[in-house]
């Protein structure tokens, strides 16, 4: 069972913006993130809900993957959204209890709801239709340039795609060290919270160990295989910008100019 | 040219206490001399801890000699400039298959070797191709490696090697892992690629089936070279093989047994094949 975990949260389909490079996707990503900052006014957050709905909607992947994300952030949600409505100073609209709600407060409060919400579904569609490893790949392409000032870009993007790697292998390592330690009468899922962190330990510590050793196989498996860094290094799968791509950040660019222009200029949006 | 030559090799590890002091030192390699012809098919036997695992590590360069040397396709390991002619010559495959796949799919770890070469992508791809065809593990090029079993993942870690288009290919252990499916279906990848490819082959092991087909085996005890020779050479010393913690094939365990007790076989005998013409040929004799 443990074997039939996802990683990350790729939804395996089919659609164009699967097939987009995946810098454009992160490039993406963070533009609209920053849309959602930059945008004061409502008539932004509707060119934002509809570019979102667009990508979704181009992503053939099932709406209730993306709602997905907000379950975990939900709390949170409702803390900012009751913070915001009690606590923003400004003329009062009603009462409830002892605490005051004003005009500004729901404002505020809406508008912070509705960007979290717009931030984290935004972000679900890149992790959705974008495999670690391409991620990776595209994290490393983009930041190649940091390489100037001595930041181990190869590196770090080699560590990220060899424990994406291990991820199964130790999954699996901790199932079966688990079985022994149980056929040995251990219990993993009794007592309170402290014993159950105490029973932690005759796990973890053969992990550690077992993690180690293959950590140093592995490295010398590499040497043998000619691994030297990143330098002189060709790639078999390089990422190579097409025709979807440059009009993918195209429309980015339109994207970003209509929201500064509905969110910021425009003044038929001060409903709020 | 040898494609493998050490002369006069000897390899310490140095133990050392929690302070760094040097605790006692073990010899694990003892003046290894030992030449390997191009294209020959090799067999390096020795029961645990007989440093023939640490012997193998030598011909890659990933372990130096404290004293001797190791040349590989003419060119000394204790050259620093030249460790990676050697590696991308001499490839090494190890004995956990799970610890030396590092791509996130099959095509992508066999294309490893070439990356790290330079090789340009248009290359890398026919390599992979021709590396994946030769092991038979072609169809699977999409998989995860986490999905294969230990035998397949072991042929995926042959091509790796392979798309490196090395001389000689160094297998330590390779089947140690392995359930009796997948050290046949290993072994029969190997045997290939020396039979098809005429990749050199140094084949480590202490299974003993696995060697029968070997051009010439060494057997390594105590960190020396205690018999070498073809493999019916080694196998007709059957009590000198017990000796040295060794087993032998049962059929020639049970041909040595008749022989000592009166029947006359010849010495040697490695498959059953043998064993049954053998008989064969004494019951006509009788006649």
């Amino acid at each position: 069972m443990i074997r039939d975990i996802t990683l990350g949260q790729y939804y395996q389909t089919d659609s164009i913006v699967h097939r987009l490079d995946p810098r454009v996707k992160i490039a993406a990503t963070l533009i609209f993130i920053c849309s959602l900052f930059v945008v004061e006014q409502a008539a932004g957050y509707v060119v934002a809900v509809l570019f979102l709905a667009a990508a979704i909607k181009l992503s053939h992947v099932p709406f209730r993957f993306m709602i997905r994300g907000m379950r975990a952030i939900l709390f949170l949600l409702l803390i900012t959204f009751f913070f915001n409505l009690f606590l923003t100073p400004g003329e009062a609209a009603f009462q409830v209890w002892k605490l005051t709600v004003t005009k500004e407060g729901i404002a505020l409060a809406v508008k912070m709801a509705v960007r979290l919400s717009l931030l984290i579904v935004g972000s679900s569609v890149m992790t959705l239709t974008t495999t670690p490893n391409n991620l990776t790949d595209g994290l490393e392409k983009m930041l190649r340039p940091l390489q100037k000032c001595k930041v181990p870009v190869h590196e770090v993007a080699m560590m990220m795609s060899i424990a994406l790697r291990f991820i199964p292998i130790l999954l699996e390592e901790t199932d079966k060290i688990m079985k022994a330690q149980m056929a040995r009468g251990a219990s993993f899922d009794e007592g309170n919270l402290i014993q159950k962190a105490k029973s932690m330990v005759p796990l973890l510590v053969p992990l550690f160990i077992s993690a180690f050793r293959r950590a140093n196989d592995l490295a010398m498996a590499m040497e043998a295989r000619c691994y030297r860094g990143g330098e002189g290094r060709t790639k078999m799968k390089p990422l190579q910008y097409k025709g979807r791509d440059y009009a993918a950040y195209l429309i980015l660019a339109v994207y970003l100019a209509l929201c500064i222009v509905a969110g910021r200029i425009v003044p038929w949006g001060s409903i709020l | 040219m040898k494609i493998v030559k050490t002369k006069d090799l000897v390899f310490e590890y140095i133990r050392r206490d929690e302070e760094g002091n040097v605790e006692g030192i073990t010899t694990a390699l003892d003046h290894v001399d030992l030449e390997v012809n191009p294209g020959d098919f090799i067999a390096i036997l020795g029961h645990n801890g007989s440093g023939k695992s640490t012997l193998a590590k030598h011909f890659n360069a990933i372990l130096m000699p404290t004293e001797g040397t190791v040349r590989v396709d003419g060119m000394d390991t204790g050259e620093q400039e030249k460790v990676w002619d050697i590696r991308q010559r001499a490839g090494m495959v190890f004995q956990n298959p799970d610890n030396q796949i590092i791509g996130q799919v099959v095509e992508e770890d066999v294309g490893f070797g070439p990356e790290n070469m330079g090789v340009p992508t248009k290359e890398i791809w026919e390599r992979v191709e021709e590396s994946l065809r030769a092991v038979g593990m072609y169809e699977y090029r999409k998989y995860a490696p986490n999905k294969l079993s230990g035998g397949q993942k072991q042929r995926v870690s042959i091509a790796g090697v392979l798309a490196m288009h090395p001389k000689c290919i160094v297998l330590d252990e390779p089947t140690a892992m392995l359930d009796p499916g997948g050290r046949r279906e290993v072994i029969r990848a190997v045997r290939a690629l020396n039979d098809v490819e005429k990749v050199t082959v140094i084949l480590i092991t202490h299974y003993m089936e696995e060697i029968i087909h070997a051009d010439k085996v060494f057997v390594m005890d105590g960190g020396k070279i205690a018999m070498q020779g073809t493999p019916r050479e080694i196998f007709s010393r059957v009590e000198k093989l017990k000796e040295l913690r060794l087993d032998v094939p049962k059929v020639t365990l049970l041909a040595h047994e008749l022989k000592k007790e009166g029947v006359p076989l010849p010495d040697g005998i490695l498959t059953v094949k043998e064993f049954v013409e053998a008989l064969d040929r004494l019951r006509s004799g009788r006649r």
